[in-house]
């Protein structure tokens, strides 16, 4: 061995970017949060509280509530309908005589179980098929992306609603009520992770990297599995969380148009606003703003939260920290030694960062 | 140039540059100090990350916001009328100076035209940014500087597209878009670097021409010291982010001062150092050894690529017949697009074979089924060209060359093949704890290193090599180059080596295969091909690669002259 190639070797082959940060550092949401700053930063973490406010909510629901949600009356009596808040009913009750709070509070559960579900399902099967329409190619993939193309140029309400009939008639329990509502979303989501998953499955198919596992002889199932699937799904924490917000409205709206659940199975804020539509006009303001303010809080928490990561995810979006040294004292650093000025530069940078 | 010649039209003063990145800021640039004297062409050579891109596009302000830039720049215009500091200058006039005082050249001339305006156009509208010029009079002024350049037809060529001239000529249009305003200096970022060698000696001759005929002094970023010698006037060595030498090109090359500089000179491989050794390798031999089965052999090979709707179809490889025997390394040289890795690709399963017959380890790959073809592969293995691109970006570096020993059953997992997989990059020289970084973490030349290891996880006899080192710097190339050398002669596998550099293929190769046009042109140890070359095509290929030797390179600039007349 030339000891001179060695010595150029080592100069020349420092790794080229600083290692990753591993352990809990590295865990998606955590990583981009130390990663952000300014603004960028202020939205995540607004969006990260008001998620996290939801889904401990959703959790804690039968220790948070008051009464259950299809309470009517505690063993002094009915609650009765339209009370005004007070201290027995802090949002006050509905016209239906159902406390307001807890309704809004055992809400988060049905939008919590509602999402999972969803978002579960679609996510399965849109990468599924989004994997084998990618890698193979050919008749199957045209089909499907036709389909897709299809279910996209309908209105996602109206498929949600007509699934809904199809599913369970005019049955409407929790289980019935949730599923309909998370299939038909389902049926609305899948094309967007099909293409999505697709897309980076094609691109991936060209990379160099699958082309030498093909040449090694590996099966496509082995490829797909292994060096395909995970590079093509890193981007699906982003559109999920957009994803779920847009269920919450789904479900919202197929509440709010009737096809939702009854308020005996569960609690859900579509059908108390419907409900509530009569109060408005006479003054009954209660009945409407809080399960309103809770859709509007949870999909706003979710929405910053997915386009944080949105941008956060793409280099030119991100906002950086940079050093306290800015451009415009370079003028009148220029005419200092030159050595003199590059060192105290290195020095601050150096400190900032610490 | 009616000024007086010492001049400078640039003078950078203890230029720092530092980008906010993810990882904090990094500093690329150092304290450099840089003169350009109007009519010289000044060479920025070093590798890459040495900051040589940074300084040259410094100097047109051409930095991005994340760029943090001190020191001065000087710029002065080409009649000396006026001096500007470029790191001071506002975004309007930075607008102002740039393309009437210093110009730009880029690397990549398809994406540095616009596709949707003709090229014409494009010229002009540099022109009618800096004022005074009617449209009628900017085009004549296009049509006169794409003359200048050397278009042919340039009244009729101006009205066409970028798509409808080739690499070449698209360069030769980027330089007459930099050249329009007269400019007092152009920087010219590694202009030839995406041509072919046949391609790049022209544009070098424009280059010069610009210099002689235009006076415009030239910053010119390479890393080609072939580049150097056939352009420069004077040269500075960068590294690490600081200039460790400058110096004019004869005294560089003849005694360099600096010891990076002198390793740099070193790892340049050169036409005719592989001699020597591939007479003794062939001598070595043993008897009967021309008899033995080739591991490969091709009789009028054929690979069509068909074409899209009413395209006709590609033919990329037009009849090539050639073999490679066991323990031999064949050498296949050609500019981009005569099929050399298609022929790679198809040897290696990955590219249909549609005529003529094709014998891999004794299987027809014309027509082959994938599941025939499986058990051969195990004896196959393949080294990328881009090391970037080439391991999953989510499994260890171990993981990854462990991947065949687990695809043909020799381990359950990637963790019981762990011993092995140390061997290995033990074999390639990589210490065994980079087995548990990711793919990120490895410079280039060590994820090629990486690479090695897994094409020869399997000890196959028969290994492709497309292109391995064009992505690399010339010292890393000379170190991965030895070590394949080394691997070679270790486990004596055949092997097909894909380049376009003849040097490259030269120091490696026991016969040369000259490719062009999907033909096979000239075949022959590297003493017939290199020594006494026959076809055309290869003389002018010859002749076009530029040496690293100033001397030597002119000598050889008139030899191309002569060839090209």
């Amino acid at each position: 061995m030339a000891t001179a190639a060695s010595t150029v070797e080592t100069a020349a082959d420092v790794p080229a970017a600083g290692r990753r940060p591993r352990g809990w550092r590295g865990l998606p949401v955590v990583r981009q949060l130390r990663q952000s700053v300014g603004l960028q930063r202020g939205m995540l973490v607004a969006g990260l509280v008001l998620t996290g406010i939801f889904l401990l909510t959703a959790i804690f629901a039968p220790l948070l509530a008051p009464y259950e949600y299809n309470q009517l009356r505690d063993p002094s009596g009915p609650f009765g309908a339209q009370q005004e808040p007070s201290s027995a009913h802090w949002l006050g009750t509905t016209v239906g005589g159902y406390d307001v709070f807890s309704r809004v509070i055992w809400g988060t559960r049905t939008a919590l179980l509602v999402i999972v579900a969803a978002v579960l399902m679609s996510i399965v099967i849109g990468v599924l098929l989004g994997l084998v329409a990618g890698y193979f190619g050919g008749w199957l993939d045209r089909v499907l992306v036709v389909v897709a193309d299809a279910i996209y140029a309908f209105p996602s309400l109206l498929l949600a609603i007509v699934v809904g009939i199809v599913l369970n008639g005019g049955e409407s329990s929790l289980r019935g009520g949730i599923m309909a509502a998370a299939i038909s979303i389902t049926v609305v989501f899948v094309p967007q992770y099909l293409r999505v998953v697709r897309a980076e499955t094609v691109r991936i198919k060209a990379e160099a990297y699958v082309e030498s596992a093909r040449v090694i002889g590996a099966s496509h199932w082995r490829i797909m599995s292994r060096h395909v699937f995970r590079n093509a799904t890193r981007t699906l924490p982003l559109i999920l969380t957009l994803n779920a917000s847009e269920a919450i409205l789904t479900l919202a709206g197929l509440g709010f148009l009737g096809f939702g659940i009854e308020p005996t199975a569960a609690a859900e804020w579509g059908y108390d606003l419907q409900k509530s539509l009569s109060d408005v006009t006479s003054g009954i303001w209660w009945t409407s703003l809080f399960p309103g303010l809770a859709i509007v809080l949870v999909v706003l928490g979710l929405t910053l939260v997915g386009e944080s990561l949105n941008d956060l995810a793409d280099p030119r979006l991100r906002t950086r920290r940079r050093g306290p040294a800015t451009p415009a004292d370079v003028a009148e650093t220029s005419v200092m030694p030159g050595a003199y000025a590059a060192d105290t530069l290195y020095v601050d940078q150096k400190g900032s960062e610490l | 140039m009616t000024t007086t010649p010492a001049r400078d039209v640039v003078d950078i003063e203890n230029l720092s540059v530092t980008f906010a990145t993810d990882a904090g800021d990094v500093a690329a640039v150092q304290d450099v100090s840089l003169a350009v004297t109007a009519g010289e062409v000044l060479a920025i050579v070093g590798e890459s990350g040495s900051g040589k891109t940074v300084t040259a596009r410094s100097i047109l302000g051409l930095l991005p916001e994340t760029a943090l830039t001190r020191g001065a720049i000087m710029l002065t215009s080409k009649d000396g009328g006026s001096t500007s500091d470029v790191v001071t200058l506002s975004r309007r006039d930075l607008g102002q100076v740039r393309g009437r005082d210093a110009a730009m050249v880029f690397q990549e001339p398809s994406t540095a035209l616009n596709p949707v305006f003709p090229v014409g156009w494009q010229i002009a509208e540099g022109l009618r940014a800096h004022g005074g010029l009617s449209k009628k009079e900017a085009r004549a002024k296009a049509v006169d500087v794409l003359r200048r350049v050397g278009i042919p037809d340039p009244e009729v060529r101006v009205d066409h597209y970028p798509h409808q001239f080739s690499g070449g000529q698209k360069q030769r249009i980027v330089i007459a878009q930099a050249l329009a305003l007269d400019p007092g200096v152009i920087i010219a970022d590694e202009p030839t670097t995406a041509l072919d060698v046949t391609v790049q000696a022209e544009i070098l001759d424009l280059l010069r021409r610009c210099r002689d005929e235009f006076g415009a002094a030239i910053v010119l970023i390479t890393h080609n010291m072939g580049v150097v010698a056939d352009l420069a006037d004077r040269v500075a060595v960068m590294y690490q982010g600081r200039i460790v030498e400058q110096a004019d090109v004869r005294t560089l090359f003849s005694a360099p001062q600096d010891e990076y500089t002198r390793q740099l000179l070193g790892s340049v491989p050169r036409l005719g150092e592989g001699r020597a050794r591939t007479a003794e390798r062939a001598a070595a031999r043993p008897a009967g050894w021309a008899a033995a089965t080739p591991v490969v052999e091709a009789r009028d090979l054929r690979i069509v690529y068909p074409g899209r709707l009413r395209q006709p179809d590609f033919v990329a490889v037009k009849g090539v017949s050639f073999s490679i025997r066991p323990g031999e390394v064949l050498g296949l040289v050609g500019e981009s697009g005569s099929g050399k890795t298609t022929i790679g690709r198809a040897i290696a399963g990955l590219t249909k074979v549609t005529g003529g017959s094709l014998q891999v380890h004794g299987v027809e790959m014309n027509g082959v089924k994938e599941r025939r073809f499986r058990p051969v592969r195990e004896r196959i293995g393949f080294v990328f060209q881009d090391p970037a691109s080439s391991f999953n970006p989510l499994l260890t570096i171990a993981d990854a060359v462990a991947e065949p020993l687990v695809v043909h059953g020799r381990a359950k997992n990637p963790h019981e093949a762990r011993g092995r997989v140390d061997e290995l990059l033990e074999a390639v020289q990589l210490p065994k704890s980079f087995g548990d970084r990711f793919p990120h973490e490895l410079s280039g030349g060590q994820r090629q290193r990486a690479s090695l290891a897994r094409a020869i996880a399997l000890d196959p006899e028969l290994l492709i090599a497309d292109e391995p080192t064009s992505a690399l710097d010339v010292s890393v190339q000379k170190r991965v180059l030895e070590l394949f050398d080394e691997l070679q002669r270790e486990l004596g596998f055949a092997c097909l080596f894909i380049s376009h550099d003849l040097a490259v293929v030269d120091l490696l190769a026991d016969r040369i295969a000259v490719l062009y046009k999907g033909e096979l042109v000239e075949e022959g140890t590297g003493e017939q091909v290199l020594g006494a070359p026959q076809h055309p095509y290869t003389q002018r290929l010859l002749a076009s690669l530029p040496v690293p030797d100033p001397d030597a390179q002119a000598l050889r600039r008139t030899e191309w002259n002569r060839l090209r007349s």
